[in-house]
């Protein structure tokens, strides 16, 4: 496929100003669908997890999930939105497979939540806030496999497969307002938008936030207009750009894309785009329908939400801390510079941390382990860090035993080895493995001894100021102490002999 | 008398995935008109005391647990399907819409 013709991005931003508008799903993580009671679960053996209401069979009556309406409710408010006194479900009308009922169940002119913002920080410091038009509740569609043609894609396809276990899960669309004057920094405030949307829902455990599995999917509107002038430009909505990285990308393109179609004098059709990843372009999909087309109307066969002043607050007083908030806090209380903190945070540890200092750690202690051994390990291991079989009291209980000398890092590293190959606690694995530092004055300094005996001329060249002539000695007692020794202690007592 | 224009019951046509002759798309303009008519009457009824109502019931809040209820077999659910594979049920590629 060709690609289009782009102007560069400087001369796009000289010319045009870029309004942007991001529609963010997010599936929940509720045990059932929205509105039946088969399991929200992913990767099910296909349509198993379905039945008369998800499947859309003639007869069968919709019923809300409780646990649905207080996430939506608690993303909205989280979002800084206003709760609706009343909600209303309604049909979005459509032929597709993807949802057999020939409609999706949605919100139309009655959104659960509306009018809220969020204020996105940039990795510069730089600050947007991003107004929130509304969050509504609807559910998922089915999943469908494009089967036969050269591509495996729709286009050439002979036929297509359809698995309905998503079908109903409950998503809740964040709709933002049109977003001005972010200029050139108007894809990074995109992904970094979608970045701040997906540490919300998961800080509050509402969704399981995976984006590689379309638990946060996000369509990305762009529109450009002449610098000075009053009315927007036509946009383009490209559909499901399910990376951070991706959601940057496709921005940038559909501003460079754009800017040259109207510099040459063109118009911009309005239209879904989808994004290629791989190849690093968008493409046109099927023209924009009018929301008319949809026939919205009031789902008849459910009941509208009216939540109460006391329902609405004891949802609101059980959020958890803003993540952009709490990281604010954290990197102050644990004095870690930009680089070490922005390394846990990417690294997803900030959970881990946090506790392993709560259990009694130093910060940078407990920053070391998570970032440093036990990252490695996991890495090693191919499994997600969560997963390791140890727990931030255990990681702090270890830290302070070699705080307190009972332990050397090697030995602490062993500790944590036989924690992970389920041999216990820490005290139970040190005991198993006989792991003890040799505090023993008189044993270090018969080794001490020993050595020297063999290497006579250390003493002599540390006399005369060659302090890293005691390294040699120092190794040579840690092999005859098995490494479970103090190799600061081991240094001290040698540097004592030579200046006795 | 409501305009339905012939468009307009292409249109319709359309998203219904009907397909209508040209002589029927006369016809159905004229039955069309004289339907939206009828149903416009309801417009009279509604006043400041009587909204628009999208429920016979005036009720609100009624829920569900979110507790698993147990789903149908992969093969019942596939057993009215006109085609299947894969355990899936198959379809007609579409090829308008992604």
């Amino acid at each position: 496929m060709a690609k289009d013709n782009l102007l560069s991005y400087e001369a796009a931003l000289e010319q045009f100003e870029v309004v942007i508008g991001l529609e963010v799903h997010v599936e929940l993580n509720t045990k059932t669908k929205m509105f039946c009671g088969c399991a929200n679960e992913f990767g099910s053996e296909p349509n198993t997890n379905v039945c008369p209401v998800c499947l859309g069979l003639p007869g069968s009556l919709p019923a809300v999930n409780k646990k649905a309406v207080e996430s939506s409710m608690a993303i909205g408010l989280a979002l800084g939105c206003k709760i609706a006194p009343t909600g209303r479900f309604a049909r979005k009308n459509y032929f597709y497979p993807d949802l057999s009922k020939n409609f999706q169940t949605s919100q139309y002119d009655e959104p659960i939540a509306y009018d809220g913002e969020i204020t996105i920080e940039l990795d510069s410091g730089e600050s947007f806030v991003v107004q929130i038009e509304r969050a509504h509740m609807e559910e998922d569609a089915g999943k469908l496999t494009h089967v036969g043609g050269a591509t495996g894609r729709i286009q050439g396809a002979e036929y297509s497969l359809v698995d309905y276990n998503r079908a109903g899960v409950p998503l809740v669309e964040i709709v933002t307002r049109p977003v001005f004057g972010a200029g050139d920094k108007a894809p990074e405030l995109a992904a970094a938008y979608v970045r701040a949307i997906r540490d919300i829902v998961k800080s509050m455990d509402v969704s399981d936030a995976k984006m590689e599995r379309g638990n946060v999917r996000c369509d990305a509107n762009v529109s450009l207009r002449k610098k000075g002038a009053e009315k927007l430009g036509t946009r383009t909505e490209t559909k499901n750009v399910n990376s951070l990285r991706s959601i940057e990308n496709a921005v940038r393109y559909e501003i460079q894309r754009q800017a040259y179609i109207l510099s040459q004098g063109g118009t911009i059709t309005q239209e879904t785009r989808h994004w290629h990843e791989d190849r690093g372009y968008t493409s046109a999909g099927r023209p924009k329908s009018d929301a008319d087309d949809y026939r919205y109307f009031p789902e008849p066969d459910l009941v509208p939400v009216q939540p109460d002043i006391a329902w609405i607050e004891s949802i609101r007083s059980a959020l958890p801390e803003n993540p952009a908030a709490r990281r604010k806090r954290l990197q102050s209380a644990w004095g870690f510079s930009e680089l070490e903190f922005r390394d846990v945070v990417n690294s997803d540890l900030l959970d881990q941390v946090e506790a392993t200092v709560a259990a009694g750690a130093s910060p940078q202690a407990a920053r070391k382990w998570w970032t440093g051994e036990l990252a490695r390990v996991a890495n090693a291991s191919e499994i997600e860090i969560s997963a390791l079989q140890i727990t931030p009291e255990q990681v702090a209980a270890i830290q302070k035993l070699i705080d307190a000398g009972d332990l050397t890092d090697r030995m602490a590293r062993e500790v944590v080895a036989g924690v992970l190959a389920g041999e216990g606690e820490p005290a139970a694995v040190i005991e198993k493995r006989g792991l003890k530092v040799v505090t023993d004055e008189g044993a270090l300094i018969a080794a001490i001894d020993e050595a020297l005996a063999k290497q006579p001329d250390v003493l002599e060249k540390i006399r005369e100021g060659k302090v890293q002539a005691a390294g040699a000695v120092i190794g040579a007692v840690m092999q005859a102490m098995k490494g479970q020794a103090d190799a600061a202690r081991v240094r001290e007592l040698i540097l004592e002999r030579a200046n006795s | 008398m409501s305009e339905i224009t012939p468009d307009t019951v292409r249109h319709l046509a359309s998203l219904a995935r009907i397909l209508v002759t040209d002589a029927e798309v006369e016809k159905l303009a004229g039955e069309l008109a004289v339907i939206v008519d009828s149903v416009a009457k309801v417009n009279q009824a509604v006043s400041k005391d009587v909204v628009a109502t999208s429920h016979p019931i005036p009720m609100a809040n009624v829920f569900r647990e979110d507790v698993v209820r147990p789903s149908l077999s992969q093969s019942q659910a596939l057993s009215a399907a006109p085609d299947s594979a894969e355990g899936r049920f198959r379809v007609a590629a579409i090829l308008d819409e992604e």
